[in-house]
């Protein structure tokens, strides 16, 4: 037997800052002020279902317009010559080097009233109020996470045998079928494991909301910021069944993918 | 072998940290700790004075000088550390807060003899302090509106502004729960300083009306949105109106018609100060005309300090945001402290509001 020695640090890391905050969190959302068992704080999360589920929404379409895009850069990507495909990974990441904070800052003096592309929509005549709404949320959120949709769906193409590729083609399929046979479900870990990386940030982000939303586009992170001043128990409830909904529409996608990559 | 050691290291540290002790206070003939809201002193920058080494140097007592962001924060501090300060400077309803919980200790006025002459009469009688017995008043201002005048032609008059369709998603209202919820209040004709929960449902219902028409919830977001001519109308803080009018021409500002919040934040000693009498003196210190003009220029707010009043800049004194005219002081009020039951729903319901 392999001695488990060397992964005790790594236990006591997780029951220190994952178990113990769990548990703290599972206790909190079942109790009410006076510390006794209770339902009251689902009941009073329930109010905010319509945040939730706005969240959930918005989360939901900035990562289909990741995978959109994402898809083809990675696969252009993975098609390059080696010192091409470095020089990619090394644009992609270097904007993420920057304070997330400045980024989204960026796109608020460039999208405000009399800010540059305003400007250039108003000499063509569009008059348009292009802060303040959920398809800027949208955008934001798609800048701030299209690397880590990118990059997990170029590794795992990266490294898809060019053997497979020929040898289908050997058996007389054409491009579309490539792609549709082979080299599709090989790309669905990374497709997967991009989708991690973008939904559940963007469920829970609240910042470019605050920065780029306007009054109706309060996002679910924003909530339970709030109310966790003075109500830790409705703010456990809401973390919780968030935390819940994520880890469910993760497992239904996994189960899908699997089937997908085996077939 | 290990132990003897251990032992000696042991006391080795001791005489370090005992020698530590004495050299400090070699120097000086004693030390207070005063605890203050961050960039709340004249700190020497751009030729002005250093309130702190001055007052070391004068009476050669050492000033331990740290900072806070928040009433709350200071609260917590004080409630539950082991240091121990000798000044503090909370706001209004935290120091009503602190008097209830009986946690400030009571100021020996003889040793203060610059509040007799020096503090506005307006500041001796404070509504948070009863008998004004203690705390002393350090700075204040009130609550103003401010907005852009290439979108507002004419000037307003009072927070119906704020509500009004035409300025529909131009307008930005407060983050904080207690300044929306007081504004809200005084819309519906209730007296915001002490408030009940079906108050509380009525300004709510009045900020859900306010909802569609803003453009966000800010707080220090505010400057940059007024500053560039990104949003309309805003309440906000008196003190930093006038900053933002120096940085923007276009702005203006509004002392509503209807009245509004007098903060004021005062200093005060903790009941478990170890050095009273040395506290006093240092409030003293900072009552004196030249070092609270300094404070006052420094930070930009009113001081409530006459002699001080004099030797400000013709551009504080003549400014109706930093010294509005008492008529409208009249108008105002001042928050008190609220039972924790109803500030958590009043937060709550704040929430609810804007979700």
């Amino acid at each position: 037997m392999k001695s488990r020695k060397p992964s005790i640090p790594y236990l006591i890391w997780m029951v220190i800052f994952t178990l113990i905050p769990l548990v703290t969190i599972v206790i909190y959302a079942f109790t009410d002020k006076q510390g006794n068992f209770s339902f009251e704080p689902f009941k009073n999360a329930f109010f905010y279902s319509n945040v939730f589920f706005r969240s959930l929404w918005i989360a939901f379409l900035s990562c289909l317009i990741c995978i959109l895009l994402a898809y083809p850069m990675a696969y252009i990507m993975s098609r390059c010559k080696e010192r091409t495909q470095n020089l990619f990974v090394m644009l992609i990441t270097i904007p993420m080097w920057m304070n997330f904070l400045l980024r989204i800052y960026a796109w608020v003096i460039l999208l405000q009233n009399n800010g540059p592309i305003d400007m250039a929509l108003s000499l063509l005549g569009i008059n348009a109020n292009l802060m303040g709404n959920a398809g800027t949320v949208v955008l934001g959120m798609v800048y701030e996470f299209l690397p880590f949709m990118i990059l997990p769906i170029y590794t795992v193409m990266s490294k898809i045998d060019n053997n497979l590729i020929e040898a289908a083609q050997d058996l007389g399929s054409n491009s579309v079928q490539i792609f549709k046979k082979v080299i599709f479900p090989l790309s669905v870990p990374g497709i997967i494991s991009g989708i991690t990386m973008v939904f559940v940030p963007a469920a829970s982000t609240f910042l470019v909301a605050q920065y780029l939303g306007g009054t109706e586009d309060i996002m679910i992170g924003d909530i339970i910021d709030k109310i966790f001043w003075t109500d830790q128990n409705t703010g456990s409830a809401i973390s919780l069944i968030l935390m819940v909904a994520i880890l469910i529409l993760l497992i239904i996608m996994n189960i899908f993918g699997d089937e997908e990559a085996i077939s | 072998m290990k132990k003897f050691i251990s032992i000696i290291l042991a006391l080795a540290l001791c005489t370090a940290c005992a020698s530590l002790f004495t050299g400090c206070g070699s120097s000086y003939e004693g030390e207070i700790n005063v605890y203050n809201w961050g960039e709340y002193i004249s700190n020497g920058e751009e030729g002005s004075i250093d309130v702190i080494s001055e007052f070391e140097k004068r009476f050669n007592i050492k000033v331990n000088y740290t900072n806070y962001e928040t009433n709350e924060e200071m609260y917590n501090i004080l409630k539950n550390s082991n240091s121990s300060y000798d000044v503090i400077i909370p706001s209004d309803y935290m120091i009503s807060k602190l008097i209830e919980e009986d946690m400030l200790a009571e100021i020996n006025f003889e040793n203060i003899p610059n509040f007799d002459t020096n503090i506005m009469e307006r500041f001796k009688t404070p509504e948070y302090d009863e008998g004004s017995k203690h705390s002393v008043p350090y700075s204040w201002g009130v609550v103003a509106m401010v907005y852009n005048k290439t979108m507002i032609p004419e000037k307003p008059k009072g927070w119906s502004a704020l509500w009004n369709e035409e300025y529909k998603g131009n307008i930005l209202m407060f983050n904080n729960s207690r300044d929306a919820m007081a504004i809200a209040m005084q819309m519906c004709g209730i007296d915001p300083s002490i408030v009940t929960k079906e108050d509380i449902d009525k300004a709510t219902e009045k900020l859900k009306e306010l909802k569609p028409l803003l453009k966000g919830w800010v707080m220090d977001k505010v400057f940059t949105e007024m500053e560039s001519d990104q949003s309309a109308i805003a309440p906000y803080y008196a003190g930093d109106i006038f900053t933002m009018l120096n940085n923007n021409e276009n702005l203006d500002y509004v002392l509503p018609e209807e009245g509004s919040n007098l903060f004021v934040d005062a200093m005060c000693i903790p009941k478990d100060s170890k050095n009273k009498e040395l506290a006093e003196k240092f409030i003293n210190f900072m009552l004196e005309p030249e070092i609270a003009a300094a404070n006052a220029e420094y930070i930009g707010y009113s001081t409530p300090n006459t002699e001080a009043y004099e030797l400000l800049d013709e551009e504080y004194r003549n400014s109706d945001l930093i010294s509005p005219p008492d008529e409208y002081l009249d108008k105002c009020y001042t928050f008190y402290n609220l039972p924790d039951d109803i500030y958590s729903y009043m937060q709550e319901q704040f929430v609810k509001a804007q979700s």
